[in-house]
């Protein structure tokens, strides 16, 4: 069996994939199995074809790898790939769709809000933005609507910085979600084949869990188990669960969770294609669980061949 | 129950300069920049294709036949004596004179820089630099804990007087400045060059406060109309540490630079340097001298000079026609960067995600200030990308600028926004 490894792209988040990408790939070498490895690109189709590839382990982060186009093609052209399918992945790539099904879930989100550069350019939101700051409560959290690893995120504390906020976002996406601020314990929780992992608890050691803190090893203290309440614990991971199965997910997931002050999570998003580097949470809440990174994704590779071989 | 997951189980060991060095956001940004779709006017690379192969393959053939055991041993801490005899020669075509025993040859300019760092820098010490400056000095510098002040330059680069209040200032607080960098030969980034008057005044002052000036020169030779200002070395060799390299005349990848400084100076780098890496590479050592002594080298010189003339000249074509009004950049007599102020209130690293989705790289201002300014200013380079690609990536930038001036007066209207509006 060939398995391709496909990560890179030009997505914004390249760097990040092609660390996943490549670390996978090493992983999956180790284990014996032919694997090569891909950067996404517009050969794509022919790389597939003339390497006679039978599955494609997905480490791509970003538009093109998570907002379901690629599992389309994929699923066109009938071969297995890691990771949910085209509509779960469309689904949790735009955060508003992503918190809308959770509400319809009855999974606790935080309030949100949806402002479209299309609002700000054509229909003179731009200018209303004092009206808008009046109908929201801050502190609140812009970010992209759509995109990961925390760029475009702001923290925004006053109605004064709402503007430069939502334009920092726009140069990801053009459109820019307004969350409520949920103080508390930033928590992940991963589901690896149907199975809950211990929970990941984060602490930036300065300043906010950003880009630099995610990717710099050292940046963040993580605990796994999460230091929480055995009933808190549980309520997050029922809330991922409900989120899986809400979103219709498979093989592999992450959900970003905040715990309050009175130990009610509050979910954030859901990742379909979570990092897989060497400072991502998933592979750390695989270790916890007792799973190695090799292990992991050996595991990824069995369940999506098996799901084919079924279909 | 112990949970905590150490990712980095050396994290507590690790020295206090290091503790600042985090995976940057621009940098993963820049992962995309290498794209072949990207017109990337970003990094700073010579045109190296613009090289004779056949006669560098001629001269490390050369090389190997005439002194392979030689050119394949360690070699001494200071360099090999014949390159510093030809390395003479290249300071004499800027009109500088030294003597070979006053140059420590060095990997590349950048370990001159981390040289100077490692000799001069206590934490806390003072470099005093301009505004902007290379980064890659910055980061030398910042490395052992050094503290950047910067001073002001314009078209006719760093500005003498400003050295005065500076002074000044630091006399009051008890302080001295260990160093004065400054790149006075088309500078990176702002691709200006110091005038003759200024070189003068710098120097007069130099001597009233009793500074010690490094002179980073690897662009001098590339001076479009072929004029060369004096050095600053020339005018006051006692107080000025030169810095030469073969990457912009010759080739990067052979590691090529040069510090001449005072005698104490340099033997103290000579020290320093054989700690580093007891030597330099004798194999590239021993080409880079073949090159210099059996090649017309200097014409090859002037292949890069007319190469990167025609591409600057490209890139102020194009940015005049498409950039908005009140955009404004320096127009460079010699080097390999353009230096662009965007409009009021506009953030160059805000607007890099949205370049790079127009498929344009650029390097955000704020990379060469130690302090955090250079905001609205960004740095263009021409050295790489051909004219036409040139064309077409600042056509591309321009789309970017005047759609996000567009957006901002979707929010503020047509007035230029105050301070307040742009946090």
């Amino acid at each position: 069996m060939t398995i391709a490894v496909l990560s890179g792209g030009s997505s914004l988040e390249r760097e990040v994939s092609l660390r996943s990408g490549k670390r996978v790939t090493e992983a999956l070498r180790g284990r014996g199995h032919e694997v090569v490895a891909l950067d996404l690109d517009e050969h794509l189709v022919d790389h597939l074809t003339d390497h006679s590839v039978d599955l494609v382990f997905l480490a791509l982060h970003g538009k093109a790898g998570e907002d379901g186009s690629i599992q389309s093609l994929l699923d066109l052209l009938g071969i297995a790939y890691t990771g949910s399918g085209a509509t779960a992945s469309a689904l949790a790539w735009d955060k508003s769709v992503t918190k809308g099904v959770l509400r319809r879930a009855d999974v606790q989100t935080p309030d949100w809000r949806v402002l479209s550069e299309d609002a700000v350019r054509e229909y003179g939101a731009g200018r209303a933005i004092a009206r808008i700051a009046e109908r929201v409560t801050f502190p609140l959290v812009v970010k992209p609507v759509q995109g990961g690893s925390s760029l475009g995120v702001r923290l925004v504390e006053t109605a004064g910085d709402l503007a430069p906020a939502v334009m920092s976002a726009f140069q990801y996406h053009p459109a820019a979600l307004l969350e409520q601020v949920v103080v508390g314990t930033e928590i992940a929780v991963s589901i690896v084949d149907g199975a809950t992992l211990p929970a990941v608890e984060i602490r930036a050691k300065a300043g906010p869990y950003d880009f630099g803190a995610r990717y710099t090893h050292g940046a963040t203290e993580f605990h796994s188990p999460a230091r929480l309440d055995p009933a808190v614990a549980e309520a997050c991971a029922e809330a991922a669960g409900q989120a899986w199965d809400a979103l219709g997910c498979r093989h592999v997931m992450r959900a970003d969770l905040i715990v309050d002050d009175d130990g009610t999570p509050w979910m954030l998003e859901v990742d379909t294609c979570p990092g897989l580097t060497e400072t991502s949470l998933l592979p750390i809440a695989a270790q916890a669980g007792g799973l190695n990174f090799e292990a992991f994704c050996e595991r990824l590779i069995d369940v999506a061949r098996n799901q084919s071989l079924a279909a | 129950m112990m949970t905590e997951v150490q990712l980095d189980p050396y994290q507590s060991r690790y020295a206090r300069r290091a503790h600042g060095m985090t995976t940057s956001e621009i940098r993963a940004l820049f992962a995309v920049a290498t794209r072949p779709e990207i017109v990337s006017l970003a990094g700073g690379m010579p045109y190296t294709a613009a090289l004779d192969a056949d006669a560098v393959t001629a001269v490390t053939e050369m090389v190997i036949r005439e002194s392979g055991a030689t050119a394949l041993q360690y070699g001494g801490g200071q360099g090999i004596d014949e390159l510093r005899e030809r390395l003479v020669d290249v300071m004499a075509a800027e009109h500088v004179r030294v003597h070979p025993d006053d140059i420590l040859i060095t990997n590349g300019g950048q370990q001159g820089l981390d040289l100077l760092g490692k000799l001069f820098c206590n934490p806390g010490d003072i470099v005093l630099a301009e505004g902007p400056s290379y980064v890659g000095a910055l980061n030398a510098f910042s490395s052992y804990q050094g503290y950047i002040i910067h001073l002001a330059m314009d078209d006719e680069g760093l500005i003498p007087e400003s050295l005065d209040d500076t002074i000044a200032a630091l006399r009051e607080a008890g302080r001295t400045a260990k160093l004065l960098y400054t790149v006075p030969n088309h500078q990176n980034p702002a691709g200006v060059s110091m005038s003759a008057t200024r070189r003068e005044a710098l120097i007069d002052r130099a001597q009233r406060y009793d500074l010690l000036i490094v002179e980073d020169n690897p662009y001098g030779l590339l001076d479009f109309k072929g004029e060369q200002l004096t050095c600053l070395h020339e005018m006051d060799p006692d107080r000025v540490i030169y810095l030469g390299t073969l990457s912009k005349i010759f080739s990067p990848g052979v590691r090529i630079g040069w510090v001449v400084a005072p005698p104490p100076i340099r033997r103290k780098l000579t020290l320093l340097k054989e700690t580093a890496d007891l030597s330099q590479s004798n194999l590239t050592q021993y080409v880079a001298e073949r090159w210099l002594a059996t090649q017309p080298w200097l014409e090859q010189v002037e292949r890069y000079r007319e190469l990167y003339r025609e591409r600057c000249d490209a890139m102020l074509d194009q940015l005049s026609l498409e950039l908005p009004d009140d955009c404004s950049w320096s127009v460079p007599t010699g080097g390999f960067f353009v230096w662009l102020q965007l409009p009021d209130g506009m953030d160059s690293k805000e607007l890099l995600p949205s370049a790079l989705r127009a498929r344009v790289a650029y390097v955000p201002g704020r990379a060469f200030y130690a302090d955090g300014s250079g905001a609205q200013e960004m740095r263009l380079s021409f050295c790489f990308p051909t004219s036409d690609s040139i064309r077409e990536g600042v056509r591309r930038l321009a789309g970017v600028i005047r759609d996000q001036v567009a957006l901002r007066e979707a929010f503020y209207g047509r007035q230029t926004p105050t301070k307040d509006d742009v946090r």
